[in-house]
């Protein structure tokens, strides 16, 4: 029970605080309540393929073949790797998170994670068709084009700024949550 | 439709799975569901959060912070309200589209797209949760000045 409490301890104060807002604000009452409703049917929709699919990956994908093809030495082939693997990928970017934490535990290089969350933030392959349509070829390709310098810009960014024993601590505790 | 790719592509890997292996499937699955339970407290802090923000910024509040906000403090504004924001692709799109033909700047519109893809302020929980308080901040931080390079790019080309 204890540890039950300590885990949830953040979900129920974020509770007791809209709780408090709703009742203070009770303009916002009703369409916050909806909005809870929706975006539970809609992230709920999301969350069972992605973590089917991270399931998969950490059955099935051996760890000698993800060091080998995303791991420290794996250099720029590893990185178009997660790039690709990122773009094909579907869905909003908190799916991306878990599916990193597999790909951290079977030992792929925190360049590569750093890279693989980028693309999948936002050079998702139908969402760009989609841009195209809605926004325009220029915008949108434009904004591809740039993205594609940042993602690897701020992977490189990330990664200067984080010493070694974070970075292994961040392994450490992948290891833990899959 | 992103997430009907996402339901073949998890359905097709399922299937091949399970006639390849039974038990290494149910081992799967058993992972899936475990590392479920590990996210939930932070998925359910998350879920509240994305309510609550877009409750009070909802797609006519986003359209005229969008469509009034002209020069340098317009495309802040328009990043900032990416950054806490978490609307699906196939809402934003047509309504930045919207905006566009309405006569708002392409890089306002892009600072906002940059910046709701890349930064994730109200998702921040679960991120926190996997990757520590410190790179997750850097990696919004970062992605949030980038969505002004980004934005000016876009814009500069598309006023070509």
């Amino acid at each position: 029970m204890k540890a039950f409490i300590r885990r949830y301890i953040g979900f129920i104060v974020t509770l007791i605080v809209f709780a408090a807002f709703i009742l203070i604000l009770p303009g916002y009452r009703e369409k916050s309540l909806s909005m809870i409703v929706f975006q539970s049917k809609t992230m709920l929709l999301v969350i069972p393929p992605i973590f089917i699919l991270l399931g998969l990956l950490d059955v099935w994908v051996p760890r000698e073949k993800m060091m080998k093809y995303m791991g420290p030495g794996s250099g720029a082939k590893g990185g178009i790797l997660a790039f690709l693997l990122g773009s094909f990928a579907a869905g909003p970017l908190y799916g991306a998170f878990p599916v990193a934490a597999v790909l951290m535990k079977k030992g792929a290089s925190f360049t590569n994670i750093l890279i693989f969350i980028g693309a999948w933030s936002t050079t998702k392959i139908p969402m760009l068709l989609f841009e195209m349509s809605a926004l325009g070829l220029r915008f949108a390709l434009s904004r591809l084009a740039i993205d594609i310098a940042g993602i690897l810009i701020i992977a490189i960014a990330i990664k200067r700024s984080l010493s070694k024993t974070e970075v292994e601590a961040m392994y450490a505790r992948a290891e833990k949550l899959v | 439709m992103d997430t009907i790719i996402l339901y073949v592509i998890a359905g097709a890997g399922l299937l091949a799975s399970l006639l390849k292996d039974r038990g290494k499937t149910i081992k799967a699955l058993n992972k899936a569901l475990k590392a479920f339970e590990g996210i939930l407290p932070q998925f359910l802090v998350v879920l509240i959060l994305v309510a609550v923000t877009l409750a009070v910024l909802d797609t006519a509040t986003i359209a005229r912070y969008l469509g009034n906000g002209s020069g340098p403090l317009g495309v802040i504004v328009a990043a900032l309200v990416g950054a806490i924001t978490l609307i699906p692709g196939f809402v934003a799109f047509p309504a930045a589209a919207a905006l566009l033909n309405a006569g708002a700047g392409a890089t306002q519109i892009a600072a906002f797209v940059s910046s709701l893809m890349m930064v994730g302020v109200v998702t921040l929980p679960m991120e926190i949760k996997y990757f520590g308080r410190r790179a997750a901040l850097l990696r919004n931080g970062f992605a949030f000045i980038f969505s002004f390079v980004a934005a000016i790019f876009v814009g500069w080309v598309v006023g070509l």
